[in-house]
């Protein structure tokens, strides 16, 4: 990611982004006089009136309601107008424009999935075309998550029965974070994907491509593809290191103790059923916490995952 | 303790001996003692947990604990830290020490509810260290549903910890509003009450309705989890997002429990150090009635992003706001007091001093937060993490501290070390700064937190932090060192060090058992520095003149 | 909740603390009180503060209800039928009758009549012993039947989507509410047993005066959960 921007902002890519940074820049600055005021009295005070010498009794006036009425307004001014200010900015962050084009995002431990209208799919990275509003509508496979885009001053809570809706318009294209911000277990910091925003005519082809195999690509390939973009690399290594799940390495043909006692040898079908319904047969030493991934991964994208393992077997 | 002071009058700490003596002390300045020493462990068990979070930060990815350990980690950091350090902080310590001497009481309304408060604190805090025993608990302090009917961590004993430690809360601050009101001496009206009583008695109010909201929040909590009963539970019909606003509604007053004990010191340590007359004494007492009564109207702002109505959102963003107002008179009476003063910079002061410009800071970040549109973005980023460690540890414990070294020798008799005094709050208030500061930045730039690792563009200002959390610790290393050297050897304290006018300070440090030989002289009130001249009776009795005071 | 216990003992006999006090006064003056008077308002202030924290509690509990019954009236209106409104009518009738007992004690101490004082605290144990019996045989009936809270319930006959919604807010009070009722047994039975010992007298009774207070606020709490479960529907 680009590092310019402001000191406090990473640089803004939606249409409400320059309106909340000028909202905060102006509590920042109005804070930063107030601040300096009191703190500068306080320096003043300490210097100019600092015990010297034996004192006797000091000053007694302890009133002025002048002072106390100023002190007392000019703050109430100043956060009624960010009040307001803070409430219409919000109000235009919640109503969703008519022309939206609507994309469902379900999030759960600990990816995000992306539907599009057109049927086409994506895991941990939401794709967008340039200027032109997008509406969210969110819910949640199993606890509460939260979705942000930093660079789009963008959040909402993504709740686990209901659906929540919030929009944005890309200015630019580009990549961008995209962080999971309600904590929800072990994967939360790992609960991150990025926004791509295309332009209009890269947008319908990569709508158009779909999912599947790209020209020339080798099954094992697109395998490994799935593996990163549909997020089984956040639970499974390639190289033999433990994690969330077992690892990938030597996977086919191994054998595996299970929760409920005895072995299984890992073929095609266990390994489908694995994808399908993960909570079936759970392997000894681990949660089951697989989610399962159906009516994410067609037929199609399951034999490539098991041949990308296959050859990780071979190895 | 009791074995190493030695002062000429028997006082409450030499009066008897024994650890029966302490265990089963119904003397409420002896109780603030026992309070002391949990506390203190629990706010070294919290802070040490804090280095380990800074260090995990130091590098994304894994430095020395994984994704597991570090969740519980912050979780138990943010528990020990609120319920068993802060909250009852102030009140239980200071508190109990200074409220039936500054009324010219003899002990609290009832001395022994008072040691039972105790006790059942330490049963919380042993529930507590049940659970981090079997399990640990990584559900965040917020203990969010339905996460936290979930996890298979051991949340059970420790919302039941937080639940025994609010009755603990609820019957010390019952404690202090019958005391406030019925226990004092005949001739102290509610105008001559120090300041400090009249936070602490805002806080009481807000502890005993606050807390019991609490109680039953966790309760149901732990029912959900070990009966199913389905009240946050999605899949049953109920609503995870309810819980949160029970969650809430405590504990957004409890921010203020949190604040407002350490803003009474604040009063007194300005007031006394600066030699003056304090600058709009009722305002800045009803202020804290209006905080107080305006806290309980605006826990929604902890959930502007949860999917709450916009008129829920508009309301309670709108009534965030006029907390500010009442904090900010507090503020500019503060400094007004200063004006014409007669100002010594010792470490009390210079801890007051801290809490006016972390506290500020602190509080000004509260307005970016209570401001809808910039909240969106904010929210649960370290923005936040930066925010309330400004008002807490910025606020609160810089009060406490102050106030600790105010108290000091009144509490043990004894002064302790100024010059490593003064290094350690210097190195406190630099390492604060840096390790929070930067998080700040952090935060806006879009770090969220309970992060165990991070995207790379975030290491430089997480390192920068983690080297201030060093000097922090640092400071805080330094300072349980001259303290304990203080109580062992320190010299001997007269009765008013300070040239205080407050009452306390009338009687010998420390005081006797009963508090007062004679009933105090009441010939002023506590801040008529422009009408009397305090004068100090050193150990050997020699009433000592001002001029001494200077150093 | 038994602190209630604890500010009625404030107020009990001089006890040899960690320092007993200089100075001379009566046998049941706490020696940091000035005066009987100041430590009598003290203990009755303490003990107001505490049963609105009571209020609190059940405050949030009452909250959950109404919004559990506006998200799902029809099981509300379902579940209530049931529950047995004479066995319900019958319990509240006899917390009625328990606050009643209390008050007449108090009353009878007041003007030295020990030994009536002592018959109508046992008739109050007596009546909030009757409640928890009844209580135990509605809850009985509702296991037998399996409509309980949350994952146990195995209720067919009622119909509607979480049916057992309405018995999880159901448990939930009325539980709690016999929780207090048990403590309250507890405390009586203990100002009981001092009144027996001849404690108390006219002119210091403020224990059981507490204990009373206490009790009428878990009578008052029943007459609140009475309606709101087994009347409306
Ligand atoms: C001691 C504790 C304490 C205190 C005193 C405060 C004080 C305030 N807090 Fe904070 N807050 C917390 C502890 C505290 N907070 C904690 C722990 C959290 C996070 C919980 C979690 O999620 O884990 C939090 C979170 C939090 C949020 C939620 C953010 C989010 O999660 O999205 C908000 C939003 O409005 C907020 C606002 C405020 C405001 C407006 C004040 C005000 O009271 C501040 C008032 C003070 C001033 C304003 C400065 C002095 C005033 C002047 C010098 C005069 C001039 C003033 C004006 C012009 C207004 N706080
Ligand atoms: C009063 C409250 C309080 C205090 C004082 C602190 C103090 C500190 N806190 Fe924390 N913090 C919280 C309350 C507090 N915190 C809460 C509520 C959370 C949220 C948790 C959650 O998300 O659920 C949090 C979260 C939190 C995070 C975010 C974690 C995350 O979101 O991933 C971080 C990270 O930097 C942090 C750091 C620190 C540091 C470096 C200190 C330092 O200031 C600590 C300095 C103290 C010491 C180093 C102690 C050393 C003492 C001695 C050496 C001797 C003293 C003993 C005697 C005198 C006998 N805290
Ligand atoms: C949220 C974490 C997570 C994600 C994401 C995840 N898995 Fe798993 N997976 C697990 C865990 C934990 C286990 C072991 C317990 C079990 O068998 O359910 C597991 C087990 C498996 C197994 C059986 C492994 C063995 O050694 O028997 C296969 C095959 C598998 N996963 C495939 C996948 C594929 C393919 C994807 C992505 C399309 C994926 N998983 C995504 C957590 C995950
Ligand atoms: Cu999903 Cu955090
Ligand atoms: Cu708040």
């Amino acid at each position: 990611m680009d590092t310019t921007g402001t000191l406090f902002f990473p640089p803004g890519g939606s249409t409400y982004a320059g309106d909340v940074d000028s909202l905060f820049y102006f509590i920042y600055y109005a804070s930063a006089i107030m601040f300096a005021l009191v703190i500068g009295a306080t320096i003043f005070f300490i210097i100019r009136y600092r015990r010297r010498q034996q004192t006797g009794k000091t000053y007694g006036k302890d009133h002025n309601f002048a002072l106390e009425v100023t002190w007392t307004v000019i703050p109430t001014i100043l956060i009624l107008i960010v009040f307001v200010w803070g409430f219409r900015s919000y109000m235009r962050m919640n109503v969703v424009p008519r022309d939206a084009m609507e994309v469902k995002v379900t999030g759960q431990k600990w990816f995000w999935s992306f539907a599009y209208g057109s049927g086409a799919s994506s895991v941990n990275e939401l794709v967008v075309p340039v200027g032109q509003p997008v509406k969210l509508l969110m819910s949640s496979r199993d606890v509460i998550h939260s979705f942000f885009i930093p660079n789009f001053r963008m959040k909402m809570d993504v709740l686990p029965n209901r659906y929540t809706i919030t929009w944005f318009e890309a200015t630019r294209t580009g990549e961008f974070d995209l962080f999971c911000t309600e904590y929800c277990g072990q994967g939360h910091s790992e609960m991150i994907g990025r926004v791509k925003v295309l332009g209009e005519r890269e947008f319908s082809e990569w709508l158009d491509a779909g999912s599947g195999p790209g020209q020339g690509e080798s099954l094992v390939d697109y395998g490994r593809r799935l593996y990163t973009s549909r997020a089984c690399n956040t639970c499974h290594s390639i190289d033999g290191s433990a994690n969330v799940g077992p690892t990938f390495k030597g996977i086919f043909g191994r054998q595996e103790a299970m929760v409920a006692g005895g072995f299984i040898t890992v073929d095609e079908n266990y390994i489908r059923e694995s994808i399908l319904q993960p909570q079936a047969k759970v392997v000894a030493g681990y949660q089951p916490v697989m989610p399962t991934y159906q009516g994410i991964l067609k037929d199609r994208d399951i034999d490539a995952l098991i041949a990308f393992m296959k050859s990780l077997s071979n190895e | 303790m009791a074995a190493t002071i030695t002062a000429p009058a028997p006082n409450y700490l030499n009066a008897t001996k024994g650890w029966k003596s302490w265990l089963l002390t119904l003397d409420h300045k002896r109780i603030a003692i026992l309070y002391m020493v949990a506390i203190a462990v629990f706010f070294l068990v919290g802070g040490v947990m804090a280095m380990l979070i800074r260090l995990e930060l130091l590098n994304p990815g894994r430095d020395l604990v994984g994704a597991n350990t570090y969740n519980k980690l912050f979780t138990l950091h943010g528990a020990i830290m609120i319920f068993l350090f802060i909250i009852p902080g102030i009140p239980a310590i200071l508190g109990n020490f200074l409220l039936p001497i500054l009324l010219g009481a003899r002990d609290v309304a009832f001395p022994r509810l008072n040691l039972a408060s105790w006790y059942i604190f330490m049963l919380g805090g042993l529930f507590a260290l049940y659970s981090i025993i079997t399990g640990s608990i990584d559900t965040g302090w917020t203990f969010y549903t339905p996460y936290s009917t979930q996890t298979d961590t051991s949340v059970v004993s420790m919302t039941l910890g937080a639940f025994i430690l609010g009755f603990s809360s609820i019957l010390t601050g019952l404690n202090f509003i019958v005391t406030i009101h019925k226990l004092r001496l005949p001739g102290i009206t509610w105008y001559r009450l120090p300041l400090f009583v009249w936070s602490i008695y805002a806080t009481a109010i807000i502890q005993v309705l606050a807390t019991p909201v609490l109680g039953i929040t966790l309760l149901l909590l732990v029912v959900e989890r070990l009966a199913g009963i389905g009240i946050f539970d999605p899949a049953m019909g109920g609503d995870p997002v309810l819980y949160q606003h029970f969650f809430w509604f405590y504990s957004h007053p409890a921010v203020y429990i949190m604040i407002l004990p350490g803003m009474g010191i604040i009063s007194e340590l300005i007031t006394t150090h600066s030699h003056k007359k304090i600058f709009g004494y009722k305002a800045v007492a009803y202020s804290s009635l209006g905080i107080a009564l305006v806290s309980f109207l605006v826990w929604g702002h902890h959930m502007f992003v949860s999917g709450q109505s916009e008129l829920a959102a508009m309301l309670f963003s709108f009534l965030t706001f006029f907390v500010g107002i009442p904090s900010g008179i507090k503020v500019f009476n503060w400094v007004t007091t200063m004006y014409r003063g007669s100002i010594v910079l010792n470490t009390p002061m210079l801890y007051a001093l801290s809490f006016l410009f972390l506290f500020s800071i602190g509080g000004f970040t509260g307005i970016f937060l209570g401001a809808l549109a910039v909240d969106v973005h904010l929210h649960d980023t370290y923005f936040i993490v930066a925010h309330f460690h400004y008002v807490m540890m910025g606020g609160t414990v810089m009060a406490f501290l102050g106030g600790i070294h105010h108290w000091w020798p009144k509490m043990f008799g004894k002064l302790y070390n100024e010059f490593w005094a003064k290094i350690a709050c210097g190195l406190i208030f630099v390492g604060f700064n840096v390790t929070f500061g930067s998080q700040f930045i952090l935060g806006s730039q879009g770090m969220p937190r309970r992060y165990y690792t991070y995207v790379d563009q975030y290491q430089p200002l997480h390192a920068f932090s983690t080297f201030g959390s060093w000097i922090l610790g640092a400071g805080f290393l330094i300072m349980a060192v001259y303290l304990i050297h203080s109580l062992v050897k320190g010299k001997r304290a007269g009765s008013n060090p300070w040239y205080s006018l407050t009452m306390e300070w009338e009687t010998s440090s420390p005081p006797p058992t009963e508090n007062f030989i004679e009933l105090p002289s009441l010939t002023h009130g506590p801040y008529d520095y422009d009408k009397v001249l305090p004068i100090n009776v050193e150990p050997d009795g020699k009433p000592a003149k001002l001029k001494e005071a200077v150093s | 909740m038994s602190q209630a216990k604890e500010f009625a003992d404030e107020t009990g006999q001089e006890q040899a603390g960690a320092h007993a006090a200089p100075h001379h006064h009566p046998a049941n003056l706490a020696h940091h009180f000035s005066d009987m008077a100041q430590q009598k308002d003290s203990a009755k202030m303490g003990m107001w503060i505490f049963l609105l924290t009571e209020v609190l509690l059940f405050g949030g509990l009452f909250c959950a209800y109404a919004v559990y019954r506006a998200w799902n009236p029809e099981i509300f209106h379902n579940g209530h039928a049931f529950l047995d409104v004479t066995l319900g009518t019958i319990n509240t009738i006899v917390l009625i009758t328990s606050s009643l007992t209390v008050a007449l004690a108090i009353r009878f101490l007041q003007v030295n009549k020990i030994k009536l004082a002592v018959i109508n605290l046992a008739a109050t144990i007596a009546f909030a012993g009757t409640f928890m019996v009844i209580k135990y045989f509605e809850y009985m009936h509702k296991i037998h039947e399996g409509q309980l809270p949350g994952k146990f319930y195995t209720f067919e006959g009622m119909e509607g989507t979480n049916p057992h919604v309405f018995f999880s807010v159901y448990f939930l009070m009325t539980g709690l509410h016999g929780i207090h009722v048990l403590v309250g047994i507890g405390i009586i039975t203990w100002v009981l047993i001092r009144t027996i010992k001849g404690h108390f007298s006219s002119e210091y009774y403020t224990p059981v005066e507490l204990t009373g207070l206490y009790w009428h606020l878990v009578d008052l709490i029943w007459i609140f959960l009475f309606p709101l479960f087994y009347l409306v529907g």
